[in-house]
């Protein structure tokens, strides 16, 4: 399909890596066309001044390009008319950039919720801030139907963001989600930045994935300037990312129960994520292992101790992790809570191209560490996981078995780390403004990392996808037809970002 | 010599001061199971204190009932707990009102409550409301058919003296009892707000059911709700602890020691149902909110089998 489409083009050449089209207006009906009939997955969608990109993968043959569209007079055609899921990236477009999506469905604004200091802060030419008037929710009419709008301040402690649900007595018959609450203008602060800089702030995107994002920022950095990154890097990276992938699931599984009112569960996952980030202190020296990652290489290398620490935290965690799926297993009250909740239908999944445990919970098998095979799970891969079922407890098991995978990856790895430095400093710079694009796989889903360079080194765009945009649109179905008491399971369930989708 | 009323005094203030305490122990055996080190058990003490010392906000749209139901909620619900024989037994106002007065008095508190869930006209509180009022419409009846079982088991509604018949000789193991129990059990856990029907400490706003109707209560209102809250707890604890363990009660009117024993063996009570309640609460999921219904069928079943079994085994005489 992809050669189809893109045949009689060259690839823009400063675009390293994959290969990136421009297109005209027919190429790009035919890429939504494409996109409809289910045979391309939508990766992302974004723009710059003057064009829009979207990066497509074609699940048949494994391949991923990326295809742009230059603005004509600030109008660009919409590929959400075929594909719903490029509906809020499409809408972001617009409100960042300023550009006319022509022929976009729903042309409410997304991000912006009229607060900004300018509109289209990313345009060439922000305009002044404008007063959008109130937001108008999706409608739904018929008897007995009554709303209720939760957030954007929560009771617990959690990120901003708003829900409205329509009900009928308990029964939820719309939820609409409102984001952009916790917008901090990342893609304008790292415009015109160093690449230290850069990766600092793309490390602080979303502070669960800082390793996922600072591998992603790096290794499109990388691509993009030709900067190999030594071995033993190469693994210590994915050695945080399997770190970080375990504490993250190891909280999440114990959030879904706790919201169940299982509080023992919790309390115990906590105990095994309290410990793995201890172990991440003990071996990179930061428990989050928050700026670790640079382009390059890592910034440190692994602690003296780093690998008893590891092999001894893997040992713990597969003695006690078992005790712990057996007691979720094993508890009927909880069991009656999970199942069947929250379903995600596979074509759902597969439409939205949901990546991470959501995807995969329904029977979608997409993981960038195997579909795509960078390195070094092309030289060890980690065991997949899969669901057909699409609830949350089918979303738990997910997690529970990437932990156990990765746990089982940690200890071929670690043992397994080569030796020599873990940082190329050779960073030149190049004549003319280069581009490139990655994707790494975080405890969520695929994370995308677009960026163009120029030849002063700094940053002229850079573009970051957080899974969870591609998720957050499934969780308003998945609510359809639950009682409104589950939505708080279902919630924990996808556990999207706030942060990152909101950059 | 202690005078009836005097113990009935004592009774009156021991549940005021009491109910935190007994809400302190279940948080701090909680957080030990969960491997936590919990807060001091004096912690609701200084909660209640912290509060009353706040101001208290009300929304502009409410009503004289929204700052009249706490008060009335929790004049109703000490009322209550002051009828229930604790430590001693034979108390001034056993003869004026019975266990249907009590199960009447928890319903006034539950209809203000319900009420003032309503009054503000937010979605939490009306959530809260009709979620507690679908409990209420099978928690009540399913009460009333516990008290209707033990009344007729010991011929009378008075606790004192359904108390008194309990120690006396010719009880022993009765099916009608257990049953009664059971229902009984199921009754607390649904009327205090405790797992699996609800859940006291849950942040999460659209699962609420007790809380989701004093959501909107701060300051002095939420401190005499709590209070009223802990109350609750104390009252069916007490409840089923002069029922069906009525051993080392004293009875008013007798000696120093008598009452040691009476208060000692009630504190003892109070520790031993707190830990099991939190046991029982740790080891378990929350029910979706259309299950409880079913749970709380099963003690009206349970309170009914109760009453008819006592009817088909009794010897005639």
């Amino acid at each position: 399909m992809l050669k189809a489409l893109f045949g009689n083009y060259a690839a823009v050449p400063s675009h390293r890596g994959w290969p990136r089209f421009e297109v005209d207006a027919g190429t790009w009906q035919a890429i939504g066309e494409s996109l409809r009939e289910g045979k391309l997955d939508l990766l992302g969608e974004w723009a710059d001044e003057a064009a829009v990109h979207c990066a497509l993968f074609e699940p048949a043959s494994g391949q991923l390009n990326i295809a742009s569209i230059v603005a004509s007079a600030g109008r660009v055609p919409s590929l959400a008319v075929f594909h719903a899921p490029a509906m809020r990236l499409e809408r972001t477009i617009a409100d960042l950039f300023g550009l006319e999506v022509v022929g976009l469905p729903d042309r409410r604004p997304w991000l912006d919720h009229g607060r900004w200091a300018t509109r289209a802060p990313l345009a060439v030419r922000p305009g002044p801030p404008d007063s959008p008037g109130p937001y108008r929710f999706l409608e739904s009419d018929g008897p007995g139907l009554h709303q209720v709008p939760v957030g954007p301040v929560h009771a617990g402690i959690i990120e901003p963001g708003h829900f409205r649900f329509t009900a009928s007595g308990e029964t939820v018959i719309r939820l609409e989600e409102r984001l952009g609450y916790t917008h901090k203008g990342i893609e304008a602060l790292l415009k015109g930045k160093t690449i230290a800089e850069g990766v600092a702030i793309a490390a602080r995107v979303s502070g669960d994935s800082t390793v996922a994002y600072s591998l992603a920022f790096a290794r499109a950095v990388e691509q993009a300037l030709d900067l190999a990154p030594p071995r033993r890097a190469i693994w210590l990276r994915a050695v945080m990312a399997e770190l970080e992938r375990i504490a993250n699931h190891l909280g999440d599984i114990g959030a879904v129960c706790n919201d169940a009112a299982f509080s023992m569960m919790h309390a115990e996952c906590g105990i095994l994520r309290e410990e793995t980030l201890r172990g991440c202190a003990a071996a990179f020296g930061h428990r989050l292992m928050m700026d670790r990652i640079i382009p390059g290489g890592t910034a440190v290398d692994l602690a003296a101790t780093g690998r008893d620490a590891i092999l001894s935290l893997t040992q713990r965690l597969s003695q006690r992790f078992p005790e712990l799926i057996e007691l979720y297993d094993n508890t009927a009250s909880l069991q009656d809570r999970t199942v069947g909740t929250g379903v995600v239908s596979a074509a759902l999944a597969a439409e939205f191209a949901a990546g991470g445990f959501v995807g995969r919970a329904s029977g979608r098998y997409f993981d960038a560490r195997a579909a795509l095979a960078y390195a070094p799970y092309d030289a060890l891969a980690v065991k997949p996981a899969l669901r057909n079922e699409g609830d949350v407890d089918a979303r738990v098991w997910v997690r529970i078995h990437e932990v156990q995978a990765s746990v089982e990856w940690l200890e071929a790895a670690v043992r397994a780390l080569p030796a020599g430095p873990v940082l190329n400093p050779a960073v030149t710079a190049p004549v003319a403004s280069v581009e490139a694009t990655a994707i790494v796989e975080g405890f969520r889903g695929d994370v995308l990392a677009h960026l163009r360079i120029g030849p002063d080194l700094r940053i002229e765009r850079c573009h970051l996808r957080d899974p969870s945009w591609f998720q957050w649109p499934l969780l308003e179905i998945a609510i359809n037809g639950n009682i409104v008491a589950d939505f708080p399971l279902c919630n924990k369930s996808f556990n999207c970002s706030y942060s990152g989708h909101d950059l | 010599m202690i005078r009836g009323w005097h113990t009935q005094l004592a009774q009156i203030v021991l549940v005021l001061l009491l109910a935190p305490l007994l809400s302190g122990v279940t948080r701090k055996i909680k957080s030990r199971l969960l491997r936590r080190r919990g807060t001091s058990v004096f912690q609701p003490y200084r909660d209640l204190l912290k509060l009353i010392r706040k101001e208290a906000v009300v929304a502009e749209n409410s009503s004289w009932l929204f700052r009249t139901a706490p008060y009335i909620v929790f004049a109703t619900t000490w009322l209550a707990a002051a009828l229930v024989p604790t430590f001693a037994t034979g108390l001034t106002f056993s003869a004026a009102a019975d266990v249907i007065v009590i199960v009447a008095l928890l319903g006034t508190a539950r209809f203000f409550l319900a009420l003032a869930g309503l009054d503000v006209g937010t979605s939490f509180g009306g959530i809260g409301s009709s979620r507690e009022m679908m409990f209420a419409s099978l928690a009540e009846p399913a009460m009333l058919l516990v008290v209707f079982t033990v009344a007729l088991f010991a011929g009378s509604t008075q606790l004192s003296s359904i108390s008194a018949h309990m120690t006396g000789p010719g009880v022993g193991l009765n099916i009608s009892l257990a049953l009664a129990l059971i229902a009984l059990i199921i009754v607390s856990i649904a009327e205090n707000a405790r797992v699996p029907v609800d859940n006291p400490a849950t942040h999460l706003e659209l699962t609420m059911v007790h809380e989701a109707m004093i959501l909107e209560y701060s300051g002095r209102h939420l401190a005499v709700i709590e209070a009223a809250a802990s109350m609750k707890l104390l009252l069916y604890v007490s409840l089923i602890a002069c029922i069906f363990t009525p051993w080392g009660t004293t009875v008013a009117g007798s000696g120093a020691v008598a009452y040691a024993i009476g208060l000692g063996s009630y504190l003892l009570k109070l520790a031993a149902f707190g830990f099991m309640l939190v046991v029982f609460e740790t080891a378990i999921a929350k029910m979706r909110v259309f299950r409880v219904p079913e749970f709380l069928s099963v003690a009206l079943m349970l309170g009914l089998l109760g009453v008819i079994l006592l009817f088909i085994s009794r010897v005639p005489q």
